[in-house]
Order: C-alpha cells, then structure tokens, then sequence
C-alpha cells in the first residue's frame, strides 16, 4: 500500500538528500539550494528550517542568498513554469512580438503565476541558443524561431497533458 | 607493423567498467583466438565512447558500428556475425547521433582558429581525442623544460589580453599573483557567460573542454596555486556535465591531483554552478557566489590577486582566456604575438546574431574591420535589408552605426568608438530596428540584473528605464534627453562594479549616435522604425485587401471587421498592435503606419 | 589506461590514441570486400582474407580497407572478393583462392590492373 506523503515530509526528504549529496559546507549551500528548488519547484520555508538546523546557518541567511538567484525561487510556481528568452538576439529578431503574445495569451505578466496555478511566466537569461531565436522554455522543452501565432498551439499542448 | 583489418574499441571509463567492460574485453580476446581471428582483429581499451549509462561500449571499425550493454554471452554470436562474416547484429546496434552544427559552420576565408580548432573536430567526452591533437603536450613542455617565471614571461610575450572584456595582459594578471606571498593559491575560470547573445564560452566548453584544464593548470603551476573553480552559469547543463567528465578523466591519468606527472606540482580542481545572477560575471561576485554567498561585488582593492576565494591570493581568467594557453605555449609567443594588432594580439571569437545571415561562431584576428566580420565572415544583413548598427560588448557595450563599419575591432578602437570588446557577442541590427527600444531593452536587463547593493545602479537604472519606457510609450517631454545624459553622466562615475559603471553605456552611445530617433519619438510622437507599439497603427489597405478574412480570424482581440470579400478594416481602439494580422495576412495588405 | 608520470608516458599514450583516431577516421584509396558468408568461408574465404592480410603486411601497404561482407548470391564463385581502388568501378572476382588472391592484390590493388581471368561479368 502506498502511503501519501505528506507535504512537510516531502520537504524534509528533500533537503535531506541535497545534504547527504553534497554535504554541509557553507559553501555547498547554492548546490543544495538548486537540488531542493528542483525537486519542490521552488524552496518553502520548511525547508529554510530544516537546511538551517542541519548547517548550522541562521534561515536569514539562506533566504538572503535564496532570494538572490533568479533560478531559485522563493515562492511556489504554477504547474507549468514558461521562461521566456528577453536576451537582445531573440529581441531584435521578432522576440518582442512574441513576449507580448505570450503575455497576452495567459493575461500575465512577468513573474506572476495564474490564479489556477497551472502557469508561472517569468524572462530568463540568455540561453546561449541565440541561432534559433526567439526562444522560449516550457518547463524542461525548448522551443526555437518561434512567431507569435504558434504560441495558442504550444500552450495547449501542456493544457491537453495535464488533462489526460 | 602488424597489420590488422578490423579493430574493436571497448569504453574502459569507470562507469563502464562497473557495468562489466572488463569481462567482456576478456571473453572478446577469448572468443576472438577461438574463432582464429587475433591475427585479423585488434582489440583496444579506450575513453569514452559517448555516453556510458548502456554500457559497456564497443566500437568495431572502420565500419562505425557502435554497440551497447553487451554482456560476454552475447560475445561469440557478435564475433561470429560481424567480425568474422561482415553482418551487423543488428539488435545490439546503438544508433550514432547525428551531428548537426549550424553555430559553427566551415571557417571563412578570414577567420584563423586558435580556440576553437578541436571543437566539431574531436569528441569532447573522450580525453584521447584531446591527446592525439597534441593535447597536454604543453603542460608536459612546462613541468619538464620551463620556470615558473618562464611561463609568465612567454604569457607576456604573446600579449594575449583577458578574453572577458576588460582586456588586462594575462601575463601581468599571472605576474602579480605569483608574486603575492600568502598561501595557498586559488584559480578561478569565470564561464559565467551572461552576455545575451555571447555563447563562445559554451561552445568550447561543450566541444574543447580539455583545453580549458590545461590551461589551467598551466596557469596554476606558473602562479603557485593549489586549488581551481571553474564558475559556469546553470544556464549550461550540458557544459557543465561535458566538463565534470573531462575532469575526471584528466584526474584518472593523473593529470590532476598530487605530482602531476611524476613532478612535486599538485592541482585539482572542481565546478562551480551558479543559479542565475549576471552580476556574477563580475569577479569579486563571482568569488563570493563560488564561497556559496550572494553573487555581490565587493569595492576593488583589495584585488582577488591579493584577497580573492576564502581570501587568499586567486587568479581569475574566463574560458577563452585559458583555452589559448597551451596553444601559446606549443607554438610560441612569437607565434600568437604574429597575428592582431600592435596592442591587440591574437584572435578573439565572438558570436554573431540577430539579423545576420550567417548567425553563429567566428574566430578572427584582431583587428579586422568591422565591415570584413559582419559582411564577408557573417554574409552581410539578412534578407538583403539595409545595416543599421551593430551592438558589442553585452549590456555594457554600446552600438555603432554605419559610419563605424570600418574602424578594426581591436580593444582600443572600439574604445575609443564608445564601446567595448566584451566577451565578443555581436549583435546585428537591420534598418527595422528602434534604437530606443533596444536603449530601453538594455536597460531593462541592467535594471534587472542590478544586485542592487550600490545606489547609482540600483536607482539610478531605474530612473533611465523609466524615461525610456515613458519615450517609447509616446510620453516623452522636452527635457529627458538632458535628463538621461546626466544621469549616465553620474551612473559612470558612482557605481560600485562593472556592471553599474558600463550600464549607461548602450544608452550613451545610442543618444550619440541616433539622437534623432529619440526626438522623432518625443516631439514628433513618431517611431521611425515603426517597433514602439503606442507611436503605430496597423491598416489594411483596401486595394490589396482580397476579404479572406483571414486576418479577423486571428485577431485575438477582434479589432478586425469586414463583409466576405470586402476589403477589411482595423479599429484603432480595439487594437492592440500585435502584429498576428500582417504575419498571417497573404496578400501584404497590412501596412504600418 | 594508466597514470601519466612523466613526459614519456605522455608521449606514448599521445601515440596511442593517434593510432585510434587513425582507426577511427580509416579510409582508403582502395577497399578489399572479401565474401565471407557460410557459402563463402566453406569454399575457403579465411585463407582468402588471410592472404589479402599477408599482403598487406609484408608489403607495408596503407590506405587499404579491407572488409568482410555476407553471401552475394553466387555461391558457387565463392571465393568471392570485391576490389575498388580509387574512383574507378567495383570488379567483383570469384574463385579466389590464396593464391588468386595475392596475384589480385599484386596486380590490382597495387599495380592498377585488373586480373582479366578472374573477373566475374556482372
């Protein structure tokens, strides 16, 4: 019979593997942040408590450098989490358009999660692909040469996934 | 020497030798001497044959038949089948990945490769490729013929100046390490590559790794450090896993680690993954994200050659830097020195998009006119359009217009143009481009990317950005071109780092050189690039309107109304300037106005 | 592979892996395809193969391929070896004993002359 784990558990697993993985030296801290962010989507308070007993490290600091990397989040994300390409390259080749449509099309704007919880849109960095651009990343799949109307398309396809 | 027809490579990484690669050499031997075919087939260990997780590997050549996860069962119908009658057993077969390369296409006319000469040329994941391109050869030529200082000096020589942007003589950077009495030495190699559009370091990162450890561990051995961290963004997975594997197998021969081929010299060194932070390009950032901090620059002095990583003595070069290194030391310092300019020696990479025809990775000599890199090597503007400007140097570059296209990219003439070398990304503009918009789009990033710990860059980015939001919303008012040039003005001089000090640059150098776009946009309400969304409107004209109604299907906002047939019109009001319209429209019908 | 403890170890293991990238890039200005199916290697293709080996070998000859391949079809020329030097057409021969084989890499692969009396017309 499988048990369902409850959320604190789930958080605390978590951040106990992050730390038999790396171990607990300070400067361990942004690996270990990055592996709870990627098994919880992002890093809840207990997990800050939990990371602060075992390293022996106030929760202050850990939010501090928490909150300092754009990949690690702080609160939690939607469903599906849409990072969008704002880098020059993209930009000058018809980026622009595409952002607002993605904008559009999901009534969001940059960093905000929708209100069902199902997509968080928030710009990344230069992903260094800048010969396929406009880019865009949904979730883990990249998407390249992209053109305003193709977003509707991309979009639903997470939406029929998710509802299967 | 003995001749054979056919020869088997089996993978002996340690990851495949756990998954049995050494049962199956030995009952490959075995099986080979009882089907008499040792005379005729050669069996040889190697490195990596890409990716391990099917193990073990097994090559057989010159057919290129790649098979995985064979077990010593599956050996004698293998052997039978391929190796003595020339049938493929097909089951085992792993299909090799076919390998496009649209970033890096055959070398121009004009371009030398220096860093990127092994890369699409060797596999990255097997060390021997690197070995058999004289790969290591001149960490053996430092450790066995040359002095510490020796190394310094031929780094001098060559005149190779940092690849990161600033532009330092890594000779001198090396020189004042070394001289630096506190022990131990630490090494840094900043692959924090966040320039948007500058994917150089990744590349050979991804296709040349090897070449980066042995430049640094040369470097470590002439400045006396101990330990190194190569810093790469998260943004590069596969950089970094690429890299994880050359260091081990560097360290699996004894490349790395203590007595570094049988001398008293010991380095090892690990990867260091940032988690998305442009501020930590920048050196003191880089070393307090490396110490698991905030990403946050710190004043300069102290240098991170006197108090860098845990606060000991660290010398920091970037990846192209490192990666010039041992061909520096094969072939001379006269050698490198022979190619550039006077005071900018060598070749440099850089990476070119936007609207150019060839996007992708180049490698000249310094000093070749902007006009041979972006036309004879880049192919010119795509789709024949007209040029407008470049952009060089990222975030705190700036942007150069036509009249510029033939001044010789070199670290002073860029300077003096208003710009910087950078890391090398080059971005293309063609004449549809709004230099506001891309003044605004640089600021948005800056802005976002400021680490916000000194008040000029904090504030300050945040004050430009508004202005040029407000002048590209058709808003600006007499007075904000003065406004902004103070405030770069000021920025310039106040900001704690890099960041903060070259953030106005993109701004400067576009109220320099296109003025009259920013006026057109605040006297005139008028974007002559027809980009900014508040100064245009989207019109159908009737005469090339055929009423497919296309159009009005896609508007997402139903701003489109017409009879079938009829030519259609557009409402100002409902429209949002999106733009859907004259991308489906098939006739051209959709002008902007 | 074993540690690297001094520049000769280097050195050797540098020769090494050149001599695997040669195998790895292998390709010749002639190809020698011996039949080795069970039709083949029944009328005697291993001492076929073993000859075109011995050749080569006692020859010192490079920039030759030599590649086994399954039963063509002909089974009562087995025998059968496939030579293509350079650009030129491949000549398939058939009855190829050791003998007919040294004869072939003599005067085919190294001379350029293909042996009339073995040739089978395709």
């Amino acid at each position: 019979m499988e048990l369902e784990m409850l959320e604190g558990q789930k958080v605390i697993e978590a951040v106990q593997r992050a730390v038999a993985h790396h171990g607990t030296r300070r400067e361990e801290l942004i690996p270990i942040l990055s592996d709870v962010n990627r098994a919880l989507g992002y890093i809840p308070r207990e997990a800050f408590e939990e990371l602060s007993r075992q390293m022996q490290v106030p929760t202050s600091q850990l939010f501090s450098v928490a909150s300092f990397y754009q990949m690690l989040s702080t609160r939690p994300v939607g469903e599906h989490v849409i990072r969008f390409c704002e880098s020059a390259p993209c930009h000058v080749v018809g980026g622009r358009q595409v952002w607002q449509a993605v904008q559009e099309h999901l009534n969001l704007k940059d960093g905000e999660t929708s209100p069902d919880g199902k997509w968080t849109l928030t710009t990344v960095s230069c992903l260094g692909i800048c010969g396929v651009g406009p880019v865009m990343m949904v979730d883990d799949d990249v998407y390249g040469n992209l053109k305003p109307d193709q977003i509707a398309g991309i979009l639903a396809r997470y939406v029929e996934r998710s509802e299967e | 020497m003995k001749y054979y027809r056919t020869h088997v490579l089996v993978c002996s990484d340690p990851e495949c030798v756990k998954r049995g690669a050494h049962d199956l050499l030995d009952s490959l031997q075995e099986e080979l001497k009882v089907q008499g075919l040792q005379d005729e087939v050669q069996v040889l260990e190697t490195s990596r044959l890409g990716g391990c997780s099917d193990g073990p590997e097994m090559m057989v050549y010159p057919d290129a038949v790649h098979y995985s996860g064979l077990t010593p069962d599956d050996i004698p119908y293998v052997v039978e089948e391929h190796l003595l009658k020339g049938r493929v057993a097909k089951k085992f077969v792993t299909p090799e990945k076919i390998f496009t390369d649209e970033e890096l296409r055959a070398p121009t006319s004009k371009e030398i490769r220096v860093v990127l000469r092994n890369c699409g040329q060797i596999d990255p994941e097997n060390i021997e490729d690197y070995l058999a391109t004289d790969g290591y050869m001149a960490l053996g030529k430092v450790l066995t013929e040359m002095s510490q200082q020796d190394v310094i000096d031929t780094m001098m020589k060559s005149g190779l100046r940092g690849r990161g942007g600033a532009g330092f003589s890594v000779g001198r950077k090396w020189q004042i390490a070394r001289d630096v009495k506190d022990t131990p030495k630490f090494l840094t190699c900043n692959a924090d590559e966040g320039d948007p559009g500058a994917f150089m370091n990744r590349r050979v990162l991804e296709g040349d790794p090897h070449s980066v450890i042995e430049g640094m561990i040369i470097a470590a051995y002439a400045i006396g450090a101990s330990y190194g961290y190569i810093y790469c963004r998260a943004e590069y997975p596969i950089a970094v896993r690429t890299l994880n594997i050359a260091i081990q197998q560097a360290r699996a021969l004894g490349l790395l680690g203590n007595n570094i081929m049988g001398t008293d010299f010991s380095f090892d060194m690990e990867v260091r993954m940032g988690a998305g932070a442009f501020v930590c390009g920048e050196e003191t950032a880089l070393i307090a994200s490396v110490e698991g901090k905030r990403g946050e620059p710190r004043p300069r002095p102290p240098f991170p050659a006197v108090k860098g990583v845990w606060g000991k003595p660290t010398n920091n070069n970037n990846v192209e830097s490192y990666a010039n290194v041992p061909q520096i030391i094969l072939h001379g310092a006269e050698w490198y020195a022979s190619m550039g300019t006077e005071k900018s020696k060598g070749t440099k990479t850089f990476a070119l998009a936007g609207d150019v025809k060839r996007s992708g990775l180049v490698e000249v000599p310094l000093g070749i006119s902007l006009r041979d890199l972006v036309y004879d090597v880049g192919g010119g503007i795509k789709d024949d359009k007209g040029y407008k400007a470049i952009q060089i140097g990222g975030p705190m570059g700036g942007c150069l217009p036509a009249e510029y296209l033939d001044i010789p990219v070199d670290y002073e003439s860029l300077n003096s143009a208003g710009t910087i070398m950078g890391s090398g990304g080059i971005v293309v503009m063609d004449e549809e481009t709004c230099m506001v918009d891309i003044a605004r789009y640089f600021m948005d990033f800056t802005q976002d990317e400021s680490c916000g710990k000194c008040t000029p860059c904090r504030v300050g980015t945040r004050r430009i950005l508004e202005i040029l939001e407000r002048i590209c919303d058709g808003k600006g008012k007499d007075g904000d071109i003065e406004t902004l040039e103070m405030l770069c003005r000021e920025i310039k001089v106040t900001a704690l780092c890099g960041l903060g000090q070259g953030a106005p640059n993109p701004v400067e150098s576009t109220l320099k050189h296109f003025r009259d776009e920013y006026e057109a946009h605040i006297y005139e309400k008028r974007c002559p690039a027809k980009v900014c969304r508040s100064l245009i409107h989207f019109v159908i004209q009737a005469e090339a309107c055929t009423g497919c109604g296309v159009c009005a299907r896609n508007c997402p906002t139903s701003a489109i109304t017409g009879e079938r047939r009829q030519p259609h019109v557009i409402d100002p009001d409902v429209c949002v300037r999106c733009g859907i319209c004259k991308q489906v429209c098939n006739f051209n019908a959709i002008e902007i106005v | 592979m074993a540690t690297i403890k001094s520049l000769e170890d280097l050195k050797k293991l540098r020769e090494q892996a050149m001599q695997k990238r040669d195998v790895k890039r292998a390709e010749g200005h002639a190809q020698v395809i011996v039949g080795m199916g069970t039709c083949g290697i029944a009328a005697g293709a291993r001492e076929t193969m073993k000859a075109v080996l011995d050749t080569i070998e006692q020859e010192g000859l490079s920039g030759i391929l030599v590649t086994q391949t399954g039963c063509i079809g002909l089974c009562e020329k087995e025998p059968i070896m496939q030579v293509v030097v350079g650009e030129g057409e491949k000549v398939v021969y058939g009855k190829v004993s050791a003998d007919v084989a040294r004869q072939i890499m003599r005067e085919h692969v190294m001379g350029g002359k293909v042996v009339e009396n073995h040739v089978i017309p395709m």
